[in-house]
């Protein structure tokens, strides 16, 4: 057959595409068990780490069922849903769906003694999704520690909200104002607070604007959706005080 | 009529050449293959080739060495495999052609990175997908792969994959070791260095410390072997 026929140059086309998307589709389905489960891991890790136990991924899974001592997803109410488990919950699909479907994972880790909730976070940056973990203090108004990952901000600005120094400006923050009302954190640019806890915001990264608003408002959207069962969770201990 | 049939057998002894000639595994010739691109024939000191990756990747060593493995597994592959094909390859859609096999492989990689190796695949997740843009690997299908024997194309792709992995981990090794003072992660500068007021360079772990890096190491060689020096 000639080989710079048409038909040549589209039969071997045709075979070539035919033959490598089977090989990639069998490399792909062969190794998903694998990836599925370091991905697992990894979301061990970040939740671990957000109440300051650092992991390896090989005792990620020992550790988190140590530490975790509950796991629960809740509703737009703020009330327990048993039809979903909520570590498998995808927070990407879920915010597609309407609110009143959605599911909200929550998971609560007790290190030595004292209890933390830990919320997963998702928003935008500037160029595609941002995620992470929140975790608060059990008077749901500190931050214990928070993580934050992405898919592809810009390395050396807004892929800096990985590192540890940004994470670090989380600790200790709290999110309600003085009076009790939810505000969040706000990533502010030109922030002169230095040290200072008790403004609810903390120093942005420069040249990263568009992603530290990201995470302003991946935290306030995520948080607020907490509230109700924040609130029955602190009313029922005051009353047991 | 005579011509044409004498111009078919030059074909044919073109085709054959590489067949034809009988020579050891490692012979001269094939051993020039692997030895050229790691020196006279460097492609990113000589030929200034695939620059890019050789800055973004270069702060540890550990990612410079999986990448330099991830690019030496693709060169190797789609080297033989363009060659294996390179007689039924129709030369209107070649550079379609080789990107397939070269974007192929890159998942390829790409998931067995993702399964066995999932820390470095997030830290090199961009890089290794752009080896599809990279111009050593284009460079030598379309050069190389293409005339040349299976065996031939395989050497080649090795050789000049380490031709790029040893400049990438020379640099590596410098920028970890005066940026962070460790190697593959370990702290190597010991802590009486420090005591005495050492202190670790951290420029050396921006980017332009790489470019600059790489413009010391091309200054070196062509001091040694003034041979490469362009003349005007």
């Amino acid at each position: 057959m000639d080989r710079n026929s048409n038909a040549y140059t589209f039969i071997f086309a045709i075979i070539l595409v035919a033959v490598v998307a089977s090989a990639l589709a069998f490399a792909a389905t062969n190794l998903q068990p694998a990836q599925a489960e370091n991905v697992k891991q990894e979301k061990m890790q970040n939740i671990l780490a957000t109440v300051g136990i650092e992991t390896t991924r090989d005792s990620a899974e020992a550790l988190f069922n140590k530490y975790i001592v509950e796991q629960v997803a809740l509703n737009d109410q703020g009330k327990e849903r048993t039809d979903v488990d909520a570590f498998t919950v995808d927070l990407k699909k879920e915010l597609k769906k309407p609110v009143e479907e959605q599911a909200y994972p929550l998971y609560v880790a007790d290190v030595e003694g004292s209890q933390y909730y830990i919320v997963p976070l998702r928003g935008k940056g500037l160029w595609d999704a941002i995620w992470g973990y929140v975790a608060l203090k059990d008077d749901v108004n500190t931050i214990k520690g928070a993580v934050f990952d992405h898919k592809g901000e810009t390395p050396g600005l807004g892929a800096e909200i990985t590192q540890g120094w940004f994470k670090k400006r989380f600790d200790d923050e709290k999110i309600m104002d003085e009076s009790g009302n939810f505000i969040g954190v706000s990533v502010a640019k030109g922030y002169q607070g230095g040290d200072n806890k008790d403004d609810n915001a903390v120093d942005a990264i420069a040249g990263a604007t568009i992603t530290g608003d990201g995470v302003t408002d991946m935290i306030s959207e995520r948080l607020q959706r907490y509230l109700p069962y924040f609130k029955e969770k602190t009313n029922v201990k005051v009353a047991m005080q | 009529m005579a011509q044409n049939k004498e111009s078919k057998k030059q074909g044919l002894i073109l085709f054959l050449s590489d067949t034809e000639e009988r020579e050891g595994l490692l012979g001269k010739k094939n051993r020039k293959l692997l030895s050229d691109p790691l020196t006279d024939n460097n492609p990113i000191t000589v030929q200034v080739l695939g620059i890019c990756s050789a800055l973004a990747i270069t702060v540890q060593l550990k990612p410079a060495i999986v990448m330099s493995i991830a690019v030496m597994a693709v060169m190797a592959f789609s080297n033989m495999i363009i060659s294996a094909l390179r007689n039924l390859i129709p030369s209107r859609i070649r550079i379609i052609v080789q990107l397939v096999v070269v974007a192929a492989l890159v998942i390829l990689v790409d998931q067995v990175l993702r399964a066995y190796a999932y820390d470095v695949s997030k830290e090199l997740s961009v890089f290794v997908g752009l080896i599809i843009t990279n111009c050593i690997v284009m460079g030598r299908l379309e050069a190389f792969a293409l005339g040349n024997g299976v065996y031939k194309s395989f050497l080649d792709g090795i050789g000049n994959a380490a031709g790029y992995a040893f400049i990438l981990i020379l640099v590596a090794f410098f920028r970890e070791l005066l940026g962070a003072g460790k190697l593959l992660g370990f702290e190597v500068i010991p802590e009486s260095f420090y005591e005495f007021g050492y202190e670790n360079n951290g420029l050396m772990l921006l980017s332009p410390m790489a470019l600059i890096t790489v413009g010391i190491i091309i200054w070196v060689q062509r001091s040694r072997n003034r041979t490469l020096i362009e003349q005007n």
